[in-house]
């Protein structure tokens, strides 16, 4: 399955802060981080050389006093775009991030002209559908008549 | 002389397929039951020619024969014998002679137990699986032989990539495949379905149990590979939002609303067009999948392909069937009458909603995947699209589903009461809001996120108990009764409540796993001691093996919880010699549906780096699937879809004569 990148052992004991509020911080961002030689894993995860090497960079602008942001920024003004998992919502991605709600809202009103203009058309063209004829009734209540004893077991 | 013959029996399973292609269709047209018949008999005998070659290529790997290339590339003379085996399919040719083999596996079904289907539609629909088959044998022949000799054998092999070197290799791909390639049977019973411009509610009957045959397949394909993942890879992620993770979702999530638009094709006469659009969308994710992963143009970490010629050829394979298909569906579609109508507010407007949601869901993952590589083809820009995006997007959209879900099958067909479903519900929401309350004093100060998603996942479990309550009428009437209608309530009924309870207890699982995991990584020497949520792990030594084609580091854990001995935990590193790579075994220790996990990492002077993990309740993610295809099984088992179709099948029988 996953091949590539070498058997993952990721976060290495050394590279831990001795500050557990920043070394969460740098966990948080490592997760939103691409290894950049490895295949869609974060450098939380992968155990490539260069992704240690992101690693300490992280925790060392976090020690320096960056805050999230501008860790993440110094990254991707290294590194580029590649860099995040989660892509900046910028004109290139505009698509990216649009899509799916906009499928979502498309899909429902599609859904619900579809099914007026159904309804509409059904009881404009041909009212007599929605009522049973004389002899359908009849039928109705002998199928009734002949299914009750069964209901009530 | 296995090989060649094995490369001959691919060729004449080609011939096969082409003839089972074509004399239907004419057999069709002229209405002529001879030629309609050939469809079956060449099913049935391409099949025993696929398997006749698959079993070719099997036999060559487990005698280790190196004189053919795959086998030399991918096996080794020490490997164990079941990998050997497996080894067959853990390769680009040998996988693609598995694909075919499955596919002429499905249609020799259709052929062997479809005598109820009328005679024209079985001819369509063997016809359409022969193109499929026809195209995917020119692939192997023409790309990726799997029979091909060197001129000078050598002696040794270069063994299986060692991480494919375990029992989910086994398990995974043959389970993916069914999944994948079954739903090539809804696909053909769709362009069947178009050619022929007719279309009924005995079509559904027809086409649900082989699409739930396919979608439990792939449920458990998807559930085993993530948990092949999970205790393989040593990070204890099983679920990474991988290009190749992604292809298989797609056709799953597809899959299951193809599954739910079924019901109310089946049961009311409705939603026939997208029935059947569903059909052809979901075997084209799978098509879409397969040229993905085969392909090599996502340079994935599954990706074994980098020859550009295959990836053309799947494309072309590719846009040939799903433009044929969508082409032929924007051609014919308006020839199916639609009928049903129904209120918003009804089960089929429920299944409707599903649908919706469920289809949003595959855009979303399918945008993600190949956004990427559009924008590089287009503009020359990299973007990676990772985790945090699908969770993101991906997730906000299976709060409602699910928050709908209990209702879908309280409400009446056409027109349901909506405050009715809800007051049946009553109970579950009770449960679900005591579970928030609960969990969120226990959690006191963590997460507020957690113990909402919690609350949602025990509604959704409630809900299914709850239906299943209202329907046997427990509590109102005597135990006796109740469980007497329990009997006699239909298996599908059954069914669909244990797969939606299912979904709940995944989410149960996903939410304590990614929100309580706790963790520990540190250097260890012998003796030390490591504490993680209340267990200590006590180091007590590493110690060397010898393995059949590998070395192998054991590291020994006691595990003791309050002073008091459990168990004894043994993670290890494999290195491979003749690959030069090596593993990570990691050790699981099972608490209830709790985990504890350990995974090696480097030693250096003679401490070992190590991780362990507390997972809390990590399990459930892995059951809830189980609990989805033990659901899609009850329902598989229904006396409405074993009997198959309305007609008798002996008179149907009765009207051929011998073949």
């Amino acid at each position: 399955m996953m091949v590539g990148c070498p058997s993952a052992y990721a976060v290495q004991p050394d590279e831990i802060m001795s500050d557990p509020v920043k070394e969460a911080r740098a966990r948080d961002l490592s997760r939103e981080l691409r290894c950049m030689v490895c295949q869609n894993q974060s450098i939380d995860d992968s155990d490539a050389p260069l992704a240690r090497d992101l690693r300490l960079l992280v925790r060392e602008r976090i020690g320096s006093g960056d805050s999230d942001s501008q860790v993440m920024d110094f990254l991707v003004a290294r590194y580029g775009e590649f860099v995040l998992l989660k892509p900046r919502f910028t004109p290139h991605t505009l698509l990216l991030w649009l899509l799916p709600p906009l499928a979502l809202i498309g899909g429902g009103l599609a859904l619900w002209f579809y099914s007026r203009r159904r309804s509409n058309a059904a009881a404009a063209t041909d009212p007599s559908l929605l009522h049973l004829t004389e002899e359908e009734e009849a039928r109705l209540q002998r199928l009734l008549a002949a299914d009750a004893p069964d209901k009530r077991a | 002389m296995i090989a060649e013959a094995g490369h001959y029996a691919l060729v004449l399973a080609l011939g096969l397929a082409l003839i089972q292609s074509t004399v239907p269709l004419l057999g069709a047209r002229w209405g002529d039951h001879a030629l309609m018949n050939v469809a079956r008999s060449s099913a049935l005998a391409q099949l025993l020619f696929v398997a006749a070659s698959f079993a070719a290529l099997t036999m060559l790997h487990v005698m280790s024969d190196f004189s053919v290339v795959n086998v030399f590339e991918n096996s080794h003379s020490m490997k164990p014998l079941l990998y050997k085996i497996t080894g067959v399919w853990g390769n680009h040719e040998g996988s693609m002679l598995l694909w075919v083999f499955i596919l002429a596996l499905f249609g020799g079904l259709v052929a062997a137990f479809g005598n109820n289907l009328p005679l024209s539609l079985r001819a369509h629909v063997l016809a359409v699986q022969g193109w499929i088959a026809a195209a995917f044998y020119l692939f192997i022949l023409v790309t990726s032989n799997p029979f091909l000799r060197i001129a000078s054998p050598p002696i040794e092999g270069r063994d299986l990539n060692p991480v494919l070197q375990d029992i989910g290799l086994a398990v995974h791909p043959p389970m993916l495949y069914l999944g994948y390639v079954g739903f090539s049977i809804s696909f053909s019973f769709a362009v069947a379905a178009l050619i022929e411009g007719r279309i009924d509610a005995a079509w559904a009957r027809w086409v649900r149990p082989w699409t739930l045959v396919a979608w439990i397949f792939l449920t458990l394909g998807i559930a085993m590979g993530s948990y092949w993942a999970y205790y393989e890879l040593g990070w204890g992620g099983w679920w990474f939002w991988d290009p190749v993770e992604n292809a298989s979702l797609m056709p799953w999530l597809a899959g299951t609303a193809l599954l739910h638009s079924a019901v109310v094709m089946e049961k009311r006469n409705a939603l026939k067009v997208w029935t059947i659009l569903l059909s052809i969308l979901t075997f084209s994710l799978s098509l879409l999948g397969t040229f993905l992963v085969r392909s090599g143009v996502l340079t994935s970490v599954h990706a074994f392909a980098t020859d550009p010629a295959r990836g053309v050829f799947i494309l072309l394979i590719l846009c040939l069937f799903i433009g044929g298909s969508l082409s032929l569906y924007a051609w014919r579609a308006s020839a199916l009458k639609q009928g049903g109508l129904f209120a918003p507010i009804s089960r089929e407007g429920a299944l409707v909603l599903n649908n919706l949601f469920l289809t949003t869901a595959c855009a979303t993952v399918f945008i993600g995947t190949l956004y990427p590589l559009a924008l590089e083809v287009v503009t020359g820009d990299k973007i990676s699209v990772g985790a945090p995006f699908f969770n993101l997007t991906f997730g906000p959209l299976f709060v409602p589903l699910m928050a709908a879900m209990p209702f879908g099958p309280l409400l009446a067909w056409k027109r349901g009461d909506l405050l009715g479903a809800a007051q049946r519900l009553t109970a579950a929401g009770i449960v679900a809001l005591v579970a928030i309350a609960v969990v969120w004093a226990w959690t006191y100060g963590g997460s507020t996120f957690a113990p909402l998603a919690i609350g949602l996942a025990v509604f959704v479990v409630a809900g299914a108990l709850c239906d299943l309550a209202e329907r046997t009428g427990l509590f109102r009437v005597s135990l006796g009764v109740a469980l007497r209608r329990a009997r006699g309530l239909p298996r599908a009924t059954w069914g669909a409540a244990f797969a939606h309870a299912g979904v709940g207890i995944a989410l149960i699982g996903i939410v304590c796993e990614t929100t309580w995991n706790s963790e520990y990584i540190g250097s260890m020497m012998p003796s030390d001691v490591a504490k993680v949520a209340g267990y200590q792990l006590k180091l007590d030594g590493v110690t060397q093996r010898q393995g059949p084609n590998f070395r192998e580091m054991i590291a020994q854990f006691t595990v003791s919880l309050d002073g008091e001995k459990l168990s004894v935990m043994r993670p290890s590193k494999r290195d491979f010699t003749t690959r030069g790579s090596s593993t990570t075994e990691a050790a699981l220790l099972s608490r209830g549906a709790s985990q504890l996990y350990v995974s090696l990492g480097e030693t250096t002077a003679g401490a070992i780096a190590v991780r362990i993990y507390h997972k809390p309740l990590v399990l459930l993610i892995w059951w809830g699937p189980v609990l989805m295809a033990f659901g899609g099984l009850l329902s598989l088992s229904d006396r409405r879809l074993r009997v198959g179709a309305p007609k008798p099948a002996k008179a149907a029988r009765a009207l051929q004569p011998a073949e």
